[in-house]
């Protein structure tokens, strides 16, 4: 494993390109295009004010940069450097902007959610759609980019538009059974779309392409319900994490529960792996701690730490939340599938460091990783079932089924990472701190613990 | 009974009617006062006590007599009558008196008799009753004892109706409440819905506003500033907004929707497909299972007909709802006749086992103690032999360590070294002895040679005077002296020998003192050597 050294970033805007190829960062107003091989600086591009939101066209030409406070977007071309592009909201302020998946339109969410304009940088033509509702994730375009579902609300009624992206065409529009539709997202195969509402109540709504509802399912009533959704990649499967701390499985045939995973606060009675990771602290000499030595020696806090498999059985940490705020830290609230659908991680928000990994042929639970401190973010290999997860210290842990390693950030100024994003070829990640970031560059053969 | 009295004389009695003197007596009054007047015509002299032997006296023989047949005859026994044995005479004829007296007995008997039988009866009875009494206080207790738990269990019942009837309340209670505090959601559930549906078209309006305020004005406009349009990602030109392209829109997403299901219906039957197989090969293999079994317990009929018709429809169309319920119907049946028979082989086999366990134990357990006691046979027999051995060699080593062992075989070398000085110390005594004889022997020899040098010295001297006689003109000694001469010449060689013999000895016999050597016989070679 091999660590690149570490560049600026701000705002955790860093992205690879779709193809693989390029590496956009933002400095405050700066957009900085490197290669991902050689991470030499291919482009230097600069913004009017300092990047809120980057983001790459899906030919891997063309990058897009917002500045929400001054309501511009400005987009850049990388084969013509002197191309340029500013799209200017005006007063009406500008809340999100992205591009269409055919990369030759933007859309920009103004503030309030007033609308949405769609900017056609072919024919520099504009379109407004209105109504769109002000929720999770309102829309969502179909993976093979024909297909735009915008959830809209009138009259204090959910409902769903779905445009062809190709001319922006309503193709259909109905009505939706939530009460307050908090989010939508269409399956990998682009013909369903699961619709669900807000966490004042459990339900999913599964739509068909043309609008008519397949099914409805509900776990139970009156708690707090849906936390997050995911869909497998093979669209068979349909995760859903609740406030409940349970993730409930739904087949894509009948689309009833197939399987309920529960994460308790202490695992006995299972063929699951735990692992636990220990720290263990370099000795500290006591006349060594001057001011000089801990400011710049910060090896000295750089502690080592490895993985230990604990038998059974184990008791988890739990944090229990406060009872009397809204949008309690209970519940999963992170589900992600890996890239060939065998394995789902998920995170319950009152183990916060705990991640654990299912298996979903057997439909049972495989590992369960313990970390010293809370998950900040975990990502699954896009190539192979590999799982990458940092928890904001200055270390890179990753999971294979072969096993588990903690990976110390060779940094000097101690880089904690904060998130972290694969590479589509899966060779290398992409580590962001808070201020820097730093490629990690995996060797082909996998590491075993 | 008062009648017969008035027979009683009536003189006698009338003047006492000490009532009190009589007081043990329980009579009627009536008959009280004629007893005591029957008695007081006895002597007054007489105490009160003594009023039965004072009945008759000589006096009233006749009313006494009178008075006892009236009393035989009210008794029933009138058949004896006591007479007296001469009329105003003192004595009784004897024989009624007798008989009198013997039915008296009688009846005493009979009487006490049934007196016995009654006092035995009432003792009987007594016993009984106090067994009943007995009896009776103790179920009367057990009564009161079982009244007592009959209550407390009553109490209990009480108690345990009471707590279900508080539990159902509380219950009720809590249901009221679980139901109360749903409603109550909901009931706020939808105020917060209102509410939230109110502010929402509130901000509807006011966003509207706002957006018609924003597009008023004029000073900020929103704009698009490109250097120059870009073509399309896939390179072909934009077309019209048309009814066709919204019809071709509408045929795109279908025929996709459409493909989607294909494939998803294709998977789908694959999957049913193969897992038909395997159900028609479980089934075809459940039935081989069961098969030979059942051709020895029923008729191959009723199966090969089952496994006929199975085979025959399922050459229909597999598709057909009919068939595939044939075929699951068919599974099950194998299945539970397949679950029976497992049922019955494992009943059989854990008998089996358990036989076989115990057959296990016993046989194993034997040839096990066999081969204990002949392995404890062996560890005996190689204990004694190791301890045989340790013995020996301990004996052998405390041989060689022991002092006074040591010392003893010390002495035996030394014996032996002792014994062979003796033997030796012999040998020289004897070498000794043999050698001071020998020593002896000669110095005899020297003395005897010492007197025979001097004889032939006396010899020589004569000899030469002879000779010197004889040299003078005496020839006619010559031819004498020829013998003598030869003598003479013998004589000398003998004295020439001699001489040389007596050095000779002499000087051997010293160097024989000297050397001891035993050879004396030496004296013969130079005899010989001599000669």
């Amino acid at each position: 494993m091999n660590f690149s050294e570490v560049f600026k970033q701000s705002n955790q805007l860093c992205k690879v390109s779709p193809d693989g190829k390029y590496l956009a960062t933002c400095v405050q107003y700066r957009l900085v295009v490197r290669d991902v091989s050689t991470l030499q600086i291919l482009q230097l591009y600069t913004c009017l004010d300092q990047i809120s939101h980057m983001d790459w066209a899906s030919d891997s030409l063309f990058i897009l940069c917002a500045m929400y406070k001054r309501g511009l977007v400005q987009v850049w071309s990388l084969e013509q450097p002197d191309w340029h592009c500013k799209i200017d909201e005006g007063s009406i302020g500008l809340l999100s902007s992205r591009w269409s998946p055919d990369g030759r339109h933007v859309l920009n969410t103004t503030e309030f959610h007033l609308r949405i304009t769609v900017w056609s940088l072919c024919t520099k033509a504009v379109s407004y759609i209105k109504y769109p509702k002000a929720c999770q994730k309102g829309i969502d375009f179909s993976r093979d980019g024909c297909y735009m579902a915008l959830a809209e609300r009138r009259d204090c009624k959910d409902y769903v538009s779905v445009f062809v992206c190709d001319d922006w065409h309503l193709l259909r529009h109905f009505e939706t059974e939530t009460q307050d539709l908090a989010g939508l997202e269409w399956s990998p195969n682009g013909c369903v779309l699961a619709v669900w509402d807000s966490c004042l109540e459990y339900k999913v709504l599964l739509y068909s392409l043309d609008g008519r509802l397949l099914s409805t399912y509900s776990a139970y009533e009156w708690s707090l319900g849906i936390k997050s959704v995911t869909w497998c990649p093979s669209s068979q499967f349909l995760a859903i994490g609740s406030y409940d701390e349970k993730v409930r499985i739904l087949n894509h045939i009948t689309w009833k529960k197939v399987t309920q995973f529960e994460h308790p606060a202490t695992i006995n009675n299972t063929k699951a792996v735990v692992y636990k990771e220990v720290e263990r602290r370099p000795a500290v000499g006591s006349d060594d701690l001057s001011l000089h030595n801990i400011t710049i020696g910060t090896t000295l806090f750089n502690t080592q730490s490895k993985y230990e498999i604990c038998p059974l059985p184990v008791q988890l940490p739990v944090v229990k939340p406060d009872p009397d705020r809204a949008n309690p830290k209970i519940g999963v609230s992170t589900l992600a599938f890996s890239s060939d659908s065998r394995y789902l991680a998920t995170k319950n928000d009152n183990m916060a460091s705990v991640v654990w990994v299912w298996d979903m042929q057997k439909m049972s639970l495989e590992a369960v990783l313990e970390q010293t401190s809370a998950v900040r973010c975990f990502q699954w290999d896009p190539q192979r079932p590999r799982l990458a997860l940092c928890t904001g210290n200055t270390k890179l842990y990753l999971w294979s089924p072969a096993g588990c390693v903690s990976v110390q950030v060779p940094t000097e100024g101690g880089f904690q990472v904060q998130s972290l994003n694969w590479h589509c070829s899966g060779d290398s990640l992409i580590l962001l701190g808070k201020e820097q970031l730093c490629l990690c560059y995996m060797d082909t053969d996998q590491e075993d613990k | 009974m008062g009648e017969w009295w008035t027979t009683v004389p009536i003189g006698t009695s009338m003047g006492n009617y000490d009532i009190s003197s009589i007081s043990h007596v329980t009579m009627s009054p009536l008959r009280q006062n004629n007893l005591v007047s029957m008695y007081s015509s006895l002597p007054l002299s007489k105490s009160s006590y003594n009023v039965i032997s004072a009945f008759c006296t000589e006096d009233n023989i006749p009313q006494c007599i009178s008075y006892m047949n009236q009393e035989l005859a009210s008794l029933g026994l009138s058949s004896t009558c006591i007479e007296a044995s001469s009329p105003g005479g003192a004595g009784l004829s004897t024989v009624p008196a007798l008989n009198a007296m013997y039915e008296l007995l009688q009846i005493h008997r009979r009487n006490m008799g049934t007196l016995e039988e009654l006092e035995k009866e009432q003792l009987k009875k007594s016993s009984s009753m106090e067994h009943m009494q007995m009896n009776n206080s103790r179920l009367k207790d057990q009564l009161e004892l079982s009244i007592r738990e009959k209550s407390g269990l009553h109490e209990t019942e009480r108690q345990l109706q009471l707590k279900i009837k508080t539990l159902q309340s509380c219950l009720k209670t809590e249901k009221e409440e679980v139901q109360k505090l749903q409603s109550i959601i909901s009931s706020r559930a939808s105020q917060y819905s209102h509410d939230a549906k109110r502010k929402e078209r509130e901000t509807a309006k006011l966003k509207e506003r706002l957006g018609q305020l924003l597009v008023d004005r004029k000073d900020k406009k929103l704009a698009i500033d490109v250097l120059n349009c870009l073509g399309r990602s896939d390179g072909k030109r934009s077309h019209w907004k048309t009814a066709k392209a919204t019809a071709s829109h509408e045929g795109e997403m279908y025929k996709s929707l459409l493909s989607d299901y294909e494939a998803s219906q294709r998977a789908l039957m694959l999957e049913n497909a193969e897992l038909k197989k395997v159900l028609q090969q479980m089934k075809k293999e459940m039935m081989h299972i069961l098969s030979p079994r059942q051709l020895s317990t029923r008729g191959a009929d009723s199966d090969g007909e089952e496994k006929a018709g199975n085979s025959s429809r399922e050459t229909l169309d597999q598709s057909c709802e009919h068939a595939r319920e044939q075929l699951t119907n068919s599974i099950r049946q194998q299945w539970r006749k397949l679950r029976n028979h497992m049922e019955k082989l494992d009943s059989q086999a854990s008998q089996v086992q358990n036989q076989l366990e115990s057959n296990k134990e016993v046989i194993p357990r034997e040839t096990h103690e066999d081969e204990m006691e002949r392995m404890r046979h062996e560890v005996q027999q190689c204990k004694e032999f190791i301890h045989a051995q340790q013995q020996l060699l301990q004996q052998q080593l405390n041989t060689s360590f022991d002092d006074e062992t040591a010392a003893l075989l010390n002495d035996c070398y030394t014996l032996e070294e002792k014994e062979r000085l003796k033997e030796e110390w012999r040998l020289f005594e004897e070498q000794k002895r043999n050698f001071e004889r020998e020593r002896k022997n000669f110095t005899e020899a020297a003395i005897r040679l010492g007197r025979e040098k001097k004889a032939f010295q006396e010899d020589r001297a004569s000899w030469l005077k002879n000779q010197f006689l004889n040299m003078t003109p005496f020839t006619d000694r010559r031819r004498c002296s020829s013998s003598d001469g030869q003598s003479a010449l013998s004589i000398s060689k003998f004295v020439f020998k001699f001489k040389k013999k007596y050095a000779d000895t002499r000087f051997k016999s010293r160097s024989r003192v000297r050397c001891g050597d035993l050879s004396i016989f030496s004296l013969g070679e130079d005899e010989n050597s001599l000669t």
